[in-house]
């Protein structure tokens, strides 16, 4: 392929093993389940902070991604009662949310940025990842709705979890429909982006707080966090973590790909 | 909640049948064959972008 650099697969493919490595260490290790998590997090953060500057992102979003579907369901799972095999599907709805968590925050983080520099390409990095957030989210809610309906009997019950879950998409729908009735680029911006440093704390607070103060069909209800010992094994954390990686880039990338064209469109229309 | 048992509990449904014909490598083909096709137009898509940047840089 012309002007492809080879040696940025063999960048993503080291790093996409990096990635395993670091959750078998962590995982594996003697810590407290309490531990485990964030610092997962922040190993994994720092591999995909490496793969940016070496610019092999995109070549481990696609390791990742082949990876949460052949291992998803080539790997053991526990052997659970009501989810039997569907309990792969964390692999797949479960780390779909976690990645639209992490891209809402890129997107306020960039509203932040909009607000103290005014650069209206904070706005479009903000917005397309607001985009990219609802876009996860809908599939997100999906795919819970059909994993519910087989294994909880229907695909929708009022669960909390569920319920808050849709009350924080309508709300960055709201965001979408706020931005569209604004003529001004810039006034448009500054809203849009005021609007979106409360509606992400909403959905953090909907996603996390809420559900886990009810009783409630999903894990990690009536006061337990989700992800502990009953819901997650060893073997199901090598994919799982990996998996929210996968989603999250593979998201970003398409996300980009819009960013760059509003920024192509931009420039073209300010030459004419 | 005894559930979480480690040792292998044959009495709960999974998909052994599945993996014992062979028919598990059906799913992961499938689902790697949409995931290629979804990858191969985002990489079209992407060089494509990349050509029309460098071509308003040059301008």
């Amino acid at each position: 392929m012309k002007g492809y650099n080879f040696i940025n697969l063999f960048k993503g493919l080291g790093l996409f093993l990096l990635q395993l490595a670091v959750v078998y260490f962590i995982v594996e290790s003697g810590l407290s389940a309490g531990a485990k998590f964030p610092l997962v997090i922040l190993a994994l953060g720092a591999v995909v902070f490496v793969s940016f500057k070496l610019d092999c992102w995109k070549e481990m979003a696609v390791f990742g991604m082949f990876y949460t579907i052949i291992a998803g369901f080539l790997m053991p799972v526990p052997r659970l009662p009501i989810v039997n095999e569907t309990i792969r599907n964390q692999y797949f709805h479960v780390a779909m949310w976690m990645a639209m968590v992490i891209v809402l925050f890129a997107s306020a983080l960039h509203a932040v940025k909009y607000l103290r520099k005014g650069d209206l390409r904070d706005d479009i990095l903000s917005s397309e990842f607001a985009n990219l957030g609802l876009v996860f989210g809908v599939l997100g809610i999906i795919t819970g709705m059909v994993w519910a309906n087989y294994t909880w009997g229907k695909p929708w019950h009022g669960d909390p979890k569920q319920v808050s879950a849709a009350i924080g998409l309508l709300v960055y729908f709201a965001l979408m429909v706020l931005r569209s009735s604004f003529n001004d680029d810039v006034k448009r911006a500054r809203i849009g982006a005021v609007y979106n440093l409360f509606a992400f704390p909403l959905m953090i607070v909907l996603l996390f707080t809420v559900p886990r103060m009810y009783d409630s069909l999903h894990p990690g209800a009536g006061g337990n966090p989700a992800f502990g010992k009953a819901d997650l094994d060893n073997t199901m954390r090598m994919v799982f973590y990996t998996a929210i990686i996968a989603w999250t880039l593979l998201g970003v990338w398409i996300a980009t790909l819009r960013i760059r064209t509003r920024l192509l469109e931009l420039k073209v229309y300010d030459v004419l | 909640m005894a559930f979480a048992a480690q040792a292998q509990n044959q009495g709960i449904e999974m998909a052994d049948t599945m993996r014992s014909n062979g028919k598990i490598y059906v799913v992961v083909a499938v689902l790697s064959i949409v995931l290629a096709g979804i990858l191969i137009y985002v990489i079209n898509t992407d060089k494509k972008i990349k050509r029309l940047e460098e071509e308003v840089e040059n301008k």
